[in-house]
C-alpha cells in the first residue's frame, strides 16, 4: 500500500517526486538528484506501461473467456467501427505520448547543457581502457586488471571531455544515468555532479572488440580534501623520480598494453605473455625465426602485422604510431621487459 | 481453365528441376518456407550457444568466438529469417490467394528474388572460412573497416537486400493490377494492406541500405575516406546511412506480421474486423513515418541535441496508429465466437508479447530514460519483444493457419498448442529478465559480466532452452503434419477470405474460375 502510495504522488506531483526506495531495488543507486529525477519519469513511464497493458490484455482475456465458442453455429453481431470510440483511443495515448516526450525533453536538457564552472577531465578510450587526463597532470588508465583509479570531488560539476584512439566507444556510468558514445577523430563531453561518496562502475556501452566486455572502469568519489591529496601525490606527476623500468611498467598501463599482454608472467591473454622475452629465440607463423632484441620489440609495437607468434596469427593489435609512444617511451618499455626476466 | 482432377501445384511436375526452374507463386513461396526454417534453424543454434555462454561465463568461449556468435546470430535472423520471413515466404504464398489471382504481376522476378536472396546467404556464410565475422549485424564503423571479413559479408546483405526490393516491386504490382473483379482497395483483406505497406518501405529504403554497403566496400577495399576517420570520414555517418535503412526494416519485419493477425482474429472469432480503415491506414500511416524515426537509435551517438528531440518527437507519433491497430484487434473480439486452435494462440500471443514490446518502446522513444537504457539489456529484451515475440508468433501462428492450404493436410492441434505453449512460456522467462538486467546497468554484446548480473542471466539461459523446445515441437508438429497429416477440407478455420475458396492444396493457377467479389473480406454477422 504505501508503495502504490508513493507510486500515485509520483504520478500526480508530476516531475520531481521521487520514490527513492522503490526506484532502487529496479534501478542502479542514485549517484546524485538527477538520477533520482530520471527513474521518477521511468517509474511513472511504468506504471502507465502497467495500466495500459492491464486494460488491453485484461480487455482481452476477459473477451476471450467470455465469448468462447459454444457451437458451430454461433452467430457474431456486425461491429464494424465506432467512431468516437476510436478517436478517444487515439487521442488519449497521443497526449500520454507528448507528456512523456516533454518530461524527457526536458531531463535530456538538463544533461546535455554544460555548466559552465566545471571541473574539466580529458577522457580517451582505447582498445580496452579508459584513460583519464586532469589539468594538473594526473595522468590514469583503467583497464580490466585495475579499477576504480578514476578520482573525483564530491559535489562538484564534472565535465568530460572525450574523444577515441581506435574505434567507437561509449561511456556509461548507470548511477548517474549518462551515456555517451565515444568517438575517433572528434570530441564529444559529458558532465554529472557526483553527490555521494562511494565507487560507481563504469563501462563501455558501444561494442569495440574482443574485450568490449572488460572495458570496464570505476569513479572513485571522494572529498575536495582527500582529491587533493590524491592529486598531490599520485605517481603521475613524479616520472623524473622513477627507474626507466618504472617508467615503462607505467606506460605499459597506460598505453593499454596490459589490457592483452602480461608482462610479469608468460601466460598468454589476447597476445602472448612476454616475461622473460628479452634475448629469447621467437618463433613465427611463417615459419621464420628471429631474436627478440630491442629492435624486434620496437617493430612489433609500431608494425604489429609484421611478424605474428606462432599460434597468434591474425590476432590483430593496434598499431602504435609515434605519436602514441615516441621513441624514447618505446626504450622505457625495453627496459621494462628486460627487467621482467 | 480447368484442371486435370487430382492434381495441384505439389504434384502438377516433379523432380528437384521442376521446383528450382517452378514460377508458380506457391511453389517459390514453399521454397522460402524451406530456405527460412533452415536458416532459423542455424540461426536458433547460434542464440542457444550464446545463452550457454552467458549461463556461464567463460566456460565455452572467449570473448572473439561469442562475438561472431552474437554477429551470425543477428544477421541471419535479421536478413534471412525476419526480413524474408513474412513477405517473401508467407506474402509469396497468399497474396495471389488472397487476391483471387492466378500469379503475382513478374513471376520470373519472383524466382529471381529467392535466387538473389540463397547466393546472398551463401556468400554471407561463406565468411566463415574467412575468420569470420565479428562487427555486430550492424557493422558500425570504424571497426567494421577493421574486420577483414566485414567486405563479403556486407556483399551478402546487399544481394539479399535486392531479393527484398524485387519481392516488394513485385507485390505493388500485384495489388494494384491483379485484384479480382469487384475487389477495390476496401475489400482487400488487411494482410494485403500490411503486404502491400511493407512493400512500399522495401522497395524505397533497401537502395538505401545497398548505397550503404558499397560505400563500406569502397572504403575498405579502394581507401576512400568516408567513414573512417582515419581516412578524414565521419563514422556517425555510416549510423545514420544504417539506420535510415535499418529503422523502416523494422516495419518490413512487423507490418506483415500484423496483416497476419488480422487474418487469424477474424477467422477464430468469426467476427468481422472492427475499424477496418483504421487498421488499413494505420499500416500505411506507420510505413510513412518509419522514414522519419532513424535517430532515435542514436540520442547518444553524438548527433546535434536538437536532431535527437526530434526523433523521439515522430517516434512519439509511430506509436499512436501502433497503439490503434492493438485496440482495433482487442475490440475485434468483443461479442466473437472466440475458438481456441493453435493459430489464434499465437495470435493472442502476439497480442500479449507485442504488448509489452510496444510499451517499452515509449520508455526508449523519452529521451532521458534512452540515455540510460541504450545499448543495455533492456533494448535487447524491447526488440525481442517485438521481433520474436511479435513478428515469429505471427510467422509460426501462420504457417499453422495457412499449413491445410499450403499442402492439403492437417497437422496434431495438441502439439501445436504445447508448441505455443513452451515458445510462450520460455519467451518470458528469457527476455523478462532482460528488462531488469538492462535497467539495472547491464550492456549488450557482453560475454563477461559482473556479478551481479549472474542469477537473472542463468533465469534467462533456463528460458532459452524453453523456446527452444518449443520451436522443436513445432517443427516436429509441421514435419508429422506433412508424412502423416490427414487430408484437409478447402475451408477447416470457416474462413471467408479467397484463399479458402481454392482447394487445399491448390491447383496450378490456384482457381478453376475467376471468383468475384462483392463483399468485404470479412463478413460475419451479415
Amino acid at each position: 500500500m504505501r508503495n502504490l502510495l508513493a507510486m500515485y504522488s509520483v504520478l500526480l506531483t508530476g516531475l520531481f517526486t521521487t520514490s527513492s526506495a522503490w526506484a532502487e531495488r529496479i534501478m542502479p543507486a542514485q549517484g546524485n538528484a538527477y538520477a533520482s529525477e530520471v527513474d521518477s519519469l521511468y517509474i511513472f513511464l511504468l506504471v502507465a506501461s502497467l495500466i495500459s497493458f492491464i486494460l488491453v490484455i485484461g480487455g482481452m482475456m476477459y473477451f476471450v473467456l467470455k465469448y468462447k465458442r459454444k457451437s458451430a453455429n454461433d452467430e457474431t453481431p456486425y461491429i464494424s467501427h465506432d467512431h468516437k470510440l476510436e478517436f478517444l483511443w487515439s487521442f488519449i495515448p497521443f497526449l500520454i505520448f507528448m507528456f512523456v516526450f516533454a518530461w524527457g525533453w526536458k531531463l535530456f536538457r538538463e544533461a546535455r547543457t554544460m555548466p559552465k564552472n566545471a571541473f574539466e577531465i580529458h577522457v580517451t578510450g582505447q582498445k580496452w581502457a579508459w584513460n583519464f587526463d586532469y589539468k594538473s597532470g594526473v595522468s590514469v588508465t583503467s583497464s580490466s586488471s585495475e579499477e576504480a583509479a578514476f578520482v573525483i570531488p564530491v559535489n562538484k560539476p564534472i565535465k568530460l571531455i572525450m574523444t577515441s584512439k581506435d574505434v567507437l566507444h561509449s561511456f556509461f556510468i548507470p548511477a548517474f544515468r549518462i551515456k555517451q558514445d565515444v568517438i575517433p577523430g572528434r570530441y564529444t563531453a559529458l558532465w554529472f555532479e557526483a553527490e555521494k561518496e562511494g565507487e560507481f562502475q563504469i563501462f563501455c556501452t558501444e561494442y569495440c572488440g574482443d574485450l568490449h566486455s572488460q572495458m570496464l572502469a570505476k569513479v572513485r568519489v571522494v572529498s575536495m580534501e582527500e582529491f587533493e591529496n590524491w592529486m598531490q601525490t599520485h605517481p603521475s606527476r613524479a616520472l623524473g623520480q622513477m627507474t626507466l623500468a618504472e617508467r615503462g611498467k607505467y606506460l605499459t598501463n597506460k598505453s593499454a598494453c596490459t589490457a592483452c599482454h602480461n608482462f610479469e608472467s608468460s601466460e598468454k591473454k589476447i597476445g602472448p605473455g612476454l616475461k622473460g622475452l628479452f634475448g629469447k629465440e621467437r618463433q613465427f607463423e611463417d615459419g621464420s625465426k628471429a631474436i627478440a632484441n630491442a629492435d624486434y620489440i620496437m617493430e612489433s609495437i609500431y608494425e604489429p602485422q609484421k611478424k605474428y607468434v606462432k599460434g597468434f596469427g591474425g590476432v590483430m593489435m593496434n598499431k602504435y604510431l609515434p605519436k602514441d609512444l615516441s621513441a624514447e617511451q618505446v626504450s622505457w618499455i625495453i627496459e621494462y621487459i628486460k627487467s621482467n626476466k | 481453365m480447368s484442371s486435370t482432377p487430382g492434381k495441384n501445384y505439389l504434384n502438377e511436375k516433379s523432380g528437384l528441376w521442376s521446383w528450382l526452374t517452378t514460377l508458380d507463386h506457391k511453389r517459390i513461396g514453399i521454397m522460402y518456407m524451406i530456405s527460412v526454417l533452415s536458416f532459423f534453424f542455424i540461426g536458433g543454434v547460434f542464440a542457444m550457444l550464446m545463452r550457454l555462454e552467458l549461463f556461464a561465463p567463460g566456460a565455452l568461449f572467449e570473448g572473439n568466438t561469442y562475438n561472431q556468435m552474437m554477429t551470425y546470430h543477428g544477421t541471419i535472423m535479421t536478413f534471412m529469417v525476419i526480413i524474408p520471413g513474412v513477405p517473401a515466404f508467407i506474402g509469396n504464398f497468399v497474396l495471389p490467394l488472397l487476391l483471387g489471382a492466378k500469379d503475382v504481376a513478374f513471376p520470373r522476378v519472383n524466382l529471381m528474388s529467392w535466387y538473389c536472396l540463397m547466393v546472398g546467404a551463401a556468400i554471407s556464410f561463406l565468411t566463415l572460412f574467412f575468420g569470420g565475422v565479428d562487427t555486430g549485424w550492424t557493422f558500425y564503423t570504424p571497426y567494421s573497416i577493421q574486420t577483414n571479413g566485414t567486405v563479403l559479408m556486407v556483399l551478402g546483405a546487399f544481394v539479399m537486400g535486392f531479393s527484398s526490393i524485387l519481392t516488394g516491386l513485385n507485390f505493388i504490382v500485384t495489388v494494384h493490377k491483379l485484384r479480382a473483379p469487384g475487389m477495390d482497395f476496401f475489400k482487400m483483406p488487411l494482410m494485403v494492406w500490411a503486404l502491400y505497406s511493407t512493400a512500399i518501405i522495401q522497395v524505397l529504403a533497401t537502395p538505401v541500405l545497398a548505397i550503404t554497403l558499397l560505400l563500406l566496400a569502397s572504403e575498405k577495399l579502394l581507401g576512400v575516406g568516408v567513414f573512417d576517420p582515419a581516412l578524414g570520414g565521419d563514422p556517425v555517418l555510416f549510423q545514420h546511412f544504417f539506420w535510415f535503412y535499418s529503422h523502416p526494416a523494422v516495419y518490413i519485419m512487423i507490418l506483415p506480421a500484423m496483416g497476419i493477425i488480422s487474418e487469424l482474429l477474424t477467422t477464430f472469432s468469426k467476427k468481422t474486423i472492427f475499424g477496418y480503415r483504421a487498421i488499413a491506414f494505420s499500416s500505411v500511416g506507420i510505413a510513412a513515418v518509419s522514414f522519419f524515426v532513424w535517430g532515435h537509435h542514436m540520442f547518444v551517438s553524438g548527433q546535434s541535441e536538437l536532431a535527437g528531440v526530434i526523433f523521439s518527437f515522430i517516434t512519439m507519433l509511430v506509436g499512436v496508429p501502433t497503439a490503434i491497430k492493438t485496440f482495433n484487434w482487442v475490440a475485434t473480439l468483443y461479442k466473437g465466437s472466440i475458438e481456441f486452435r493453435s493459430p489464434m494462440l499465437y495470435a493472442l500471443g502476439f497480442i500479449f508479447l507485442f504488448t509489452i514490446g510496444g510499451v517499452t518502446g515509449i520508455i526508449l522513444a523519452t529521451l532521458a530514460t534512452d540515455v540510460h537504457f541504450h545499448d543495455t539489456y533492456f533494448v535487447v529484451a524491447h526488440f525481442h519483444y517485438v521481433m520474436v515475440g511479435g513478428t515469429l508468433m505471427a510467422i509460426t501462428g501462420g504457417i499453422f493457419y495457412w499449413f491445410p492450404k499450403m499442402f492439403g493436410k492437417m497437422y496434431s492441434e495438441f502439439w501445436a498448442q504445447m508448441s505455443f505453449l513452451f515458445v510462450f512460456s520460455g519467451f518470458n522467462i528469457t527476455f523478462f529478465p532482460q528488462f531488469i538486467l538492462g535497467a539495472t546497468g547491464m550492456p549488450r554484446r557482453y560475454h563477461q559480466y559482473l556479478p551481479e548480473f549472474t542469477s537473472l542471466n542463468q533465469i534467462s539461459s533456463i528460458g532459452s532452452w524453453t523456446i527452444g523446445i518449443g520451436f522443436l515441437i513445432a517443427l516436429g508438429v509441421i514435419i508429422h503434419g506433412l508424412l502423416k497429416g490427414e487430408k484437409a477440407p478447402k475451408n477447416p478455420w470457416g474462413g471467408l477470405t479467397l484463399e479458402w475458396t481454392a482447394d487445399s492444396p491448390p491447383i496450378h493457377e490456384n482457381f478453376e474460375t475467376t471468383p468475384v467479389v462483392t463483399a468485404g473480406p470479412y463478413e460475419y454477422g451479415r
